[in-house]
């Protein structure tokens, strides 16, 4: 009797600490924009605009914003769409969002048109991660988080994928891409793709191919469906409008990455100005200069930009902005 | 179903009809156990579920970096294990350390929040959580066998599981009903976690009852534990249970080659698992009850070739969905009839004063051995592919498991 009323008693009090909890966190979030917002105008991809995802704290916090290109310190215009990554190039968008009350987690891939109306849409399993469209506005391509299909249970992996733009054909992920490492065709049941990035051409692209503890950077064919393992510690390709330079993050320890550019003809890296860990995937504004989201005190981040030539110093270019893109 | 279990167990009074006389024999700790175990996971669960979401949106961390740790993880688990058997053991303190390795858990919830964006804070309460895991496992199994007559002990340990199934089951909507009321808070989720996890603990303190042992001994030195390999019963059943587990295929390969035979739609794929513990919760009972009938190590072998049977279906050549479902439902079957069947089989083998111990043995020597037939199919992987390789496993497979039919290695009755 004793026993049953100490285990009804300490039920009703666990019972209470979650309930109370929950109900303080519904209760925190601000009413007001930490950063101001104009809203109600349009936000086309007219080939001048700078886009990212606004996360300052507020109502619009987590939707898609908008400055000019040559102006980036204006108001930000927000609209209502909502997306965890986004990239445009060309009049294509692409926004991926995770499914709100989906687990395990889904996410929304919308192909958006030039007034940023939706497309076409996918439903895929994971967390996005990398989001991208190729130079030409025919391919946009992805790279989201996955939970269990590793060795174990709470193993994470990444699967990237990429959709045409003009014919519809879905490939759910690049992992049967035939690669050669050495010139042999390489089969590893660990192997994972992340950060695909297309030539303006329409066919050459590169992605970061991780196995075995190893990150190598592809080169691949589109139409013939191969690639070739170029480089070792490559992560999160982008390729230089002029296609001749990667821009990459660089793994200097568990955790902790570099942003670097590799010279594809010499294979000669340079390491940027920026001396903060940056795990993203580098964003090209011109053949001069990288952007990229940098984390701050936990959760905030920024949007940063830095010269692509190793000189110069970092420069804060959207303050609680991530996921940049033009467009 | 599983309330009315534990109200029919606990409740002394007579038995109204034959479902009650049947669940009747399934001492009332068992159940005790069972639904600690389903809290437990419940919370568990909850966390493994919101766990991506939290890393990658939450914190915007790449949670790739913590995958690395796990091998390390896995085997720094399986060495507890053994130390945790040992313990309970040594100490006569069978619920004490399992309760410490509940708590250890419950504690991490906690932990992730004070963790906030450190990766190596992160890395550390994911370390002890898995710790806690490690160290609870062997004497829990022990109170659930030390605390069943003999002739049950196969339903005793299906009731425990299908119990720790269900938990499992219901973590992801659990955290999932958390985040919506929450408005999206992971805070709220692990805050809640905690509070079940710390339910749990409460529910093993006042439910629970520990084994008082008859003649206590001073203390059982280390070797005693390691003696136990002597005994020819156990040391066969060990190295049978460590050789099978050598060939069987880990569950995310399985999932692998269904996906991509079937071409399965990716938003189903993390379905795959729940039809997988689906038939396991369903038929874990039902298994176990038929192991105490026909025995255990027969029952022990048929999920081995239910297994066989399943790759099959997987490599096979025969398409539509009907293979693909048959396979899934094979592969919880195999899970029914294996991972509560075997502790319930090495029971009778273990005297009551190590019967922790030696559980830990068994299940580390299973476990490492599945460690190592993940890292070798991968080989297998890299040299022929996918397909091959799960030919070539469950031909391995087979042959192992007819010669542990045909050798018979325990159990003098059948």
């Amino acid at each position: 009797m004793k026993k049953l009323l100490i285990g009804l008693v300490g039920f009703a009090l666990f019972a209470g600490a979650a309930i109370a909890y929950v109900v303080s966190a519904r209760g925190d979030e601000p009413a007001v924009n930490a950063v101001a917002v104009v809203t109600g105008q349009p936000l086309p991809l007219d080939g001048h605009t700078l886009f990212f995802r606004n996360v300052a704290q507020g109502p619009d916090f987590g939707k898609l914003a908008a400055v000019p290109r040559t102006a980036p310190t204006e108001a930000r215009k927000v609209g209502d769409l909502h997306c965890d990554r986004f990239a445009a190039a060309r009049s294509t968008g692409i926004c991926l969002r995770v499914r709100q009350g989906s687990l395990p987690p889904v996410t929304d891939l919308l192909v958006l048109g030039s007034d940023l109306s939706v497309r076409h849409q996918e439903t895929l399993p994971g967390t996005p991660s990398r989001a991208r469209v190729s130079p030409d506005g025919q391919f946009v391509y992805w790279t989201l988080f996955v939970t269990g299909d590793s060795y174990s249970a709470t193993g994470f992996s990444t699967r990237s994928g990429l959709y045409e733009v003009r014919t519809g054909r879905l490939v759910k992920t690049i992992e049967e891409l035939p690669v050669f490492v050495d010139g042999k065709r390489y089969f590893a049941s660990d192997v994972n793709y992340w950060g695909i990035t297309f030539d303006a051409d329409g066919n050459r692209f590169y992605a970061t191919l991780g196995s075995k503890g190893k990150t190598y950077l592809v080169e691949a064919d589109y139409r013939q469906y191969r690639g070739d393992a170029i480089l070792e510690n490559v992560e999160c390709p982008s390729l230089s409008p002029d296609g001749k330079r990667i821009a990459y993050k660089q793994k200097v320890s568990d955790g902790v990455w570099r942003l670097a550019v590799v010279d594809l003809a010499t294979k000669r890296v340079t390491r940027l100005a920026e001396t903060r860990s940056v795990d993203d995937q580098p964003l090209w504004r011109d053949d001069a200069t990288i952007l990229y989201g940098l984390r701050r005190d936990g959760d905030a981040s920024d949007v940063w930009s830095v010269p692509a030539n190793g000189g110069g110093t970092p420069v804060l270019l959207i303050p609680d902005a991530s996921s940049p893109a033009y467009g | 179903m599983y309330l009315a279990t534990s109200r029919a167990a606990d409740s002394g009074g007579p038995a109204t009809g034959t479902t009650a006389l049947r669940w009747r024999r399934v001492s009332g700790n068992v159940v005790a156990l069972g639904l600690v175990s389903l809290v437990t996971d419940i919370s568990s669960e909850m966390v493994t579920a919101v766990l991506p979401l939290y890393l990658v949106l939450g914190l915007g961390l790449n949670p790739l970096q913590f995958g690395l740790l796990d091998g390390l993880y896995a085997g720094a688990t399986a060495v507890l294990r053994i130390v945790g058997g040992y313990a309970a053991d040594r100490w006569h303190r069978l619920k004490a350390v399992a309760g410490i390795g509940y708590g250890l858990s419950a504690i991490c919830k906690l932990g992730l929040i004070l963790a906030g964006s450190s990766v190596a804070g992160i890395g550390a309460v994911l370390a002890v959580d898995r710790a806690g895991k490690g160290i609870r496992t062997a004497p829990r199994d022990a109170l659930i066998s030390l605390s069943s007559k003999p002739e049950a002990l196969g339903r005793s340990f299906g009731v425990h599981r299908a119990l720790d199934t269900a938990g499992a089951f219901l973590g992801p909507l659990v955290a999932m009903g958390v985040l919506w009321v929450s408005l999206g808070d992971f805070g709220s989720v692990f805050v809640t976690s905690f509070c079940i996890a710390g339910f749990g603990v409460l529910l093993l303190v006042v439910a629970v009852r520990d084994r008082v042992r008859k003649h206590r001994a001073a203390g059982i030195p280390l070797r005693a534990m390691f003696a136990l390999l002597g005994r020819k019963g156990f040391r066969r059943m060990c190295g049978w249970a460590a050789l099978l587990g050598l060939v069987t295929i880990t569950d995310s390969f399985v999932y692998l080659a269904l996906q991509r035979r079937w071409e399965i739609s990716s938003t189903m794929f993390p379905l795959l698992p729940l039809g997988t513990t689906g038939v396991f919760l369903l038929l874990a009972v039902p298994l176990g009850r038929l192991a105490d009938r026909v025995g255990r190590w027969k029952v022990f072998v048929g999920g081995h070739l239910a297994l066989v049977v399943c790759l099959v279906l997987v490599c096979g050549p025969v398409g539509g969905p009907w293979p693909a479902v048959g396979a899934l439902a094979l592969h919880g079957t195999f899970y029914a009839a294996t991972d509560g069947v075997l502790p319930a089989a090495a029971g009778p083998l273990l005297p009551e004063g190590l019967r922790a111990s030696g559980l830990a043995l068994l299940q580390t020597g299973q476990a490492l051995a599945r460690m190592a037939s993940a890292v070798l199919f991968g080989l297998a992987w890299t040299l022929w592919d996918l397909g091959p390789s799960l030919l070539v496993t469950a031909g391995l497979l087979l042959t192992i498991t007819v010669a542990a039919a045909v050798v018979k290695p325990w159990e003098a009755k059948g």
